[in-house]
């Protein structure tokens, strides 16, 4: 990240553009989401706590946060490897395999959910498949995982590909020379380089599982204590008119986005000021 | 979180010598492995949707497309893009002029905070509007005593999608703004070029295979916004329903094929956006070369 | 060139949301259902927005129709009617919230008195129409697979182990709430009022539940469509209309005691006053009375009020023994302060369904 030496403003337009940013943001972003806030102060802090704590919600939390972590590990060692594929092999159709990394990105979330219910339903493709063997993927923790899985994908692969690709070669030359084998570069040479990324891209699919709706509803089959996910909790709260309580469980989930954020700006800044290969070990 | 949006420049790094990379066997079990992976995550959803939608043939997929409610929801949902997404064109030129060209206090927070969105479920965007325009929301009563409809009208619809890709190009053009740094544009002012001549022939066309990028993703999402708008729209048949809501419905009727007719309509939508955006990338690639 | 080339792009660009934005309306103007052309040569186009619940999809779409053409006959004038469908509840919040409802027509009456709650409607709107503002009814009943290879006959069926009982959540959809309450009013009868027992009965029934879908025709939709459970508690005409849409591999089993649903209508006062369309708004639900009007809810599956078009459809509907929610439960407030409320009986009938395996089943 280059610092900017402007010490004295020599370009124009700062107060035009920044004032435009502000004031977009405050009545598009900032101030609808304050109404959240003081909504949710309609409770008082005790009555909060009790929404957030109640056993449903806390089990929503609970499926929400861990099924988005297990998908997030997956993403982290499939999208470590579809990278890794990518950026280091040659094998044909690359390029389209390389374009439909995105297609999760681009692809509105209710078809993702419709198609990935067809093909995992009992009588989809693969559920009839998986039936047999006595396991079931949609309508269970593991419909909603295999949605978020596919939700998250392109944000390991996509902050991991330029960094493995803009990867000098200078020090595996040399720990050939020095008689490594591939494994063992790879662990104590790149890893260690692709940590930040990685961690990055595992932080970005998380905090996108965690407020995912669109391609969860449809296949998670939303029973409460089991399958319900934490947005629909708040969609259920809204129907009950329990304003308060679906402002408070939202504000929950806000909390824990933003402190992911927070988390991903901070390694961010730290995968950027690692310069030096030479620094820390995995 | 600008992860998302990075850019992947093709570079010849797959011709490695031989020492440096794996041998032959273990090169395709690990390609075998990653495609499978592809395949069954992303490729088999939409292979469905294609298979599904034509499972009762040319003519209903045509009828499903051409419904009149089909119709006015594609209306609607390009008229949402054609609204959310210059806005926040210009929003994030704007911001990612402020935030790269100069230095200022609580820089790191409004990054943050511009990266929100991103974090936000998209319910509780639906919901934040809700509570504002609402009736039982804080501006409701003025509103109706107004006479101004916003959420379960466009307005809210269009609102809940600009929040929802309120980021996309702002988070696009930062980076890009970020390496250019200054220089061109202290030449340009200290030759005696003023405001908007200097973003329009100097920065300008640094920044607009970027740009162009950042508003492709933003249009994708906004017209494939599911969450969010679900919430504000109040389902009325061939008013205010977006393609997206338009398929659930078709989808609750026992339309199935009908309703992933439409999805295939998206699912083409999001196939462009792909293949732009791959075009995109090597103009800026070349760019970056010249 | 390079700015040649942007130029063309963002020309076309344009060009195309352009002429895509122009053959949508061009479709929309020619389209046959569409009344905005024949709109143009009269005064007063009136439109009516009916909020409603899920099942009743197609059942509007044909009255709507028929009312158009009735009120075109009587008046003169031209009435276009707009529908939203959805979750009881999630309607009725909806209307709550702003969205400009003349009429509602949802699956109980607990959701409209939560409108009139808020001031949009008098408090007494089930006076407004005959038969507590209900012009017709349903009820409860059993759909299972061909040949009912599970045996259901009775709602003693289905707390057997190895049964799958779908049911919407009685939280969030009217229809569900129906369920519930016709089951514990068979339990009531079984066990003689011990509460304890019926409690028992409920809750082992809802352990047989496998997907707690949030409306009806979700529940519908996981039945025959995705294949799941042995039996779906549904609303009749739903029960009727899956017959119809997926024909043999289907059958209906009616129980021996089930509960008469009454999904209510109302004209919400607060809208048809703004937008003056009360006229209209009252026509558009007495007609729902009108022996043109049963007819259309009795071919839809909806039992009719009117004795000419019951007995006429008397084979369609099998006569089984039905308790109202009025003499049995005290009314939709005292039910959903009993039954459905934060922390009443149902939360803890679906709590703690015995975990197969939760979030690490993965």
């Amino acid at each position: 990240m280059k610092l900017l030496r402007l010490k004295d403003r020599v370009l124009p337009g700062l107060p035009l553009t920044l004032g435009f940013t502000v004031l977009y943001l405050s009545l598009i972003v900032l101030i609808p989401l304050m109404a959240l806030a003081i909504r949710s102060a309609g409770l008082s802090a005790s009555e909060w706590w009790l929404t957030v704590t109640n056993a449903r919600v806390l089990a929503a939390y609970k499926l929400s946060l861990l099924t988005s972590l297990f998908a997030a590990i997956v993403n982290l060692v499939f999208g470590l490897l579809l990278a890794w594929v990518l950026v280091r092999y040659r094998f044909p159709g690359k390029r389209i395999v390389d374009g439909l990394i995105d297609l999760p990105f681009a692809l509105p979330t209710a078809v993702a959910g419709i198609a990935l219910t067809t093909i995992y339903a009992p009588n989809g493709w693969v559920g009839s498949l998986l039936e047999p063997l006595g396991i079931k993927a949609a309508y269970s923790p593991l419909g909603i995982t295999i949605a978020l899985i596919f939700i998250g994908i392109p944000f390991v692969v996509r902050t991991v590909q330029p960094v493995l690709q803009d990867m000098e070669s200078d020090m595996e030359e040399a720990a050939v020379l020095l008689g490594s084998y591939r494994w063992r570069i790879f662990r104590k040479i790149i890893l260690p380089e692709l940590i930040p990324p990685l961690l990055t891209g595992f932080a970005l699919a998380f905090a996108r599982g965690i407020g995912e709706y669109g391609s969860v509803v449809f296949i998670s089959g939303n029973m409460p204590m089991k399958t319900e996910i934490t947005p629909l909790l708040i969609i259920t709260k809204l129907e009950q008119y329990e304003y308060n309580q679906a402002a408070a469980i939202a504000v929950g989930l806000l909390l824990i986005s933003f402190l992911l954020l927070l988390l991903i700006n901070v390694l961010q800044r730290w995968s950027n000021r690692r310069q030096s290969p030479i620094r820390k070990g995995g | 979180m600008a992860g998302i949006v990075t850019n992947t420049r093709a570079r010849p790094s797959a011709d490695r010598k031989p020492h440096l990379t794996e041998t032959r066997a273990v090169r395709w079990a690990l390609t075998g492995i990653a495609l499978l992976f592809l395949a069954l995550i992303v490729m088999l959803p939409l292979v469905s949707v294609i298979a599904e939608s034509f499972r009762k043939g040319w003519d209903a997929y045509v009828t499903a497309l051409t419904d009149p409610d089909a119709l006015s929801a594609l209306r609607l949902t390009m008229i949402t893009a054609l609204i959310a997404v210059p806005l926040n064109t210009v929003f994030g030129v704007a911001a990612a002029w402020a935030i790269t060209k100069f230095r200022f206090r609580g820089k790191n927070l409004l990054i943050t905070l511009i990266d929100l969105p991103f974090a936000v479920s998209p319910v509780i965007s639906g919901l934040i509007y809700v509570l504002l325009f609402g009736a039982q929301g804080f501006l409701g009563p003025w509103l109706q005593q107004n006479d101004i409809h916003i959420i379960f009208a466009t307005p809210g619809i269009v609102l809940a999608t600009m929040f929802v890709t309120f980021p996309f190009v702002a988070r696009e053009l930062i980076p890009i703004m970020e390496a250019q740094g200054v220089h061109d544009e202290e030449a340009a002012v200290s030759l005696g070029a003023r405001g908007w001549r200097v973003f329009r022939k100097v920065t300008l066309p640094n920044i607009k295979w970027g740009l162009l990028y950042g508003m492709i993703l933003c249009n994708a999402r906004a017209m494939g916004e599911f969450g969010a708008v679900s919430v504000v729209s109040g389902h009325i048949r061939g008013e205010t329903n977006t393609l997206p809501l338009h398929i659930e419905i078709l989808y609750n009727e026992y339309q199935f094929s009908a309703a992933f007719a439409v999805a295939s309509l998206l699912m083409l939508l999001a196939v462009v956006t792909l293949v732009a955006k791959s075009i995109l990338e090597s103009r800026m690639s070349r760019d970056v070369e010249n | 060139m390079k700015s040649v080339h942007k130029i063309r792009l963002i020309v076309s660009a344009v060009l195309l949301a352009g002429l895509l934005s122009a053959c949508g309306s061009n479709n929309n103007n020619t389209s046959p259902s569409s009344q905005a052309v024949n709109a143009e040569s009269e005064p007063d186009p009136i439109e009516l927005l009916n909020v409603s619940y899920d099942p009743t999809r197609e059942l509007y779409e044909e009255y709507n129709k028929s009312f158009a053409e009735y009120w075109k006959k009587e008046t003169g004038g031209t009435v276009t009617i707009k529908q939203s469908h959805g979750g009881s509840g999630k309607q009725s919040r909806a209307v709550i919230d702003g969205l400009e409802a003349d009429v509602v027509t949802l699956a109980l009456a607990y959701d409209i008195d939560a409108i009139a709650g808020k001031g949009l409607l008098k408090e007494d709107w089930q006076q407004s129409f005959e038969f507590n503002s209900t012009p017709y009814t349903s009820t409860i009943v059993f759909l299972v697979r061909k040949g009912n290879p599970k045996g259901v006959k009775d709602w003693d069926d289905l707390v057997k182990d190895g049964i799958e009982v779908i049911t919407p959540n009685p939280k969030t959809s009217g229809g569900a709430r129906w369920n519930y309450l016709a089951a514990w009013g068979y339990a009531e009868q079984k066990f003689n009022k011990d509460e304890a027992q019926v409690k028992d009965f409920i809750k082992k029934l809802f352990q047989n539940v496998p997907v707690l879908d949030s409306g009806a025709r979700d529940a519908t939709n996981t039945f025959v469509q995705r294949e799941i459970g042995d039996v779906l508690l549904a609303w009749e005409n739903e029960a009727y209309l899956a017959l119809k849409e997926f024909g043999d591999k289907y059958e209906i089993v009616t129980p021996s005691l089930s509960i008469l649903a009454e999904p209510p209508v109302a004209i919400v006062d607060k809208v048809v006053d703004k937008k003056g369309t009360r006229a209209a708004a009252e026509a558009y639900l007495k007609y729902l009375y009108t022996e043109e009007g049963q007819e259309i809810a009795a071919k839809n599956f909806y039992r009719p009020r009117l004795q000419s078009v019951a007995d006429k459809y008397k084979d369609k509907f099998p006569q089984l023994n039905l308790i109202t929610i009025k003499d049995h439960f005290g009314g939709w407030q005292e039910a959903q302060k009993k039954h459905f409320a934060d922390g009443a009986c149902l939360t803890k009938f679906t709590r703690r369904v015995p975990d197969k395996g939760p979030a690490r089943g993965v």
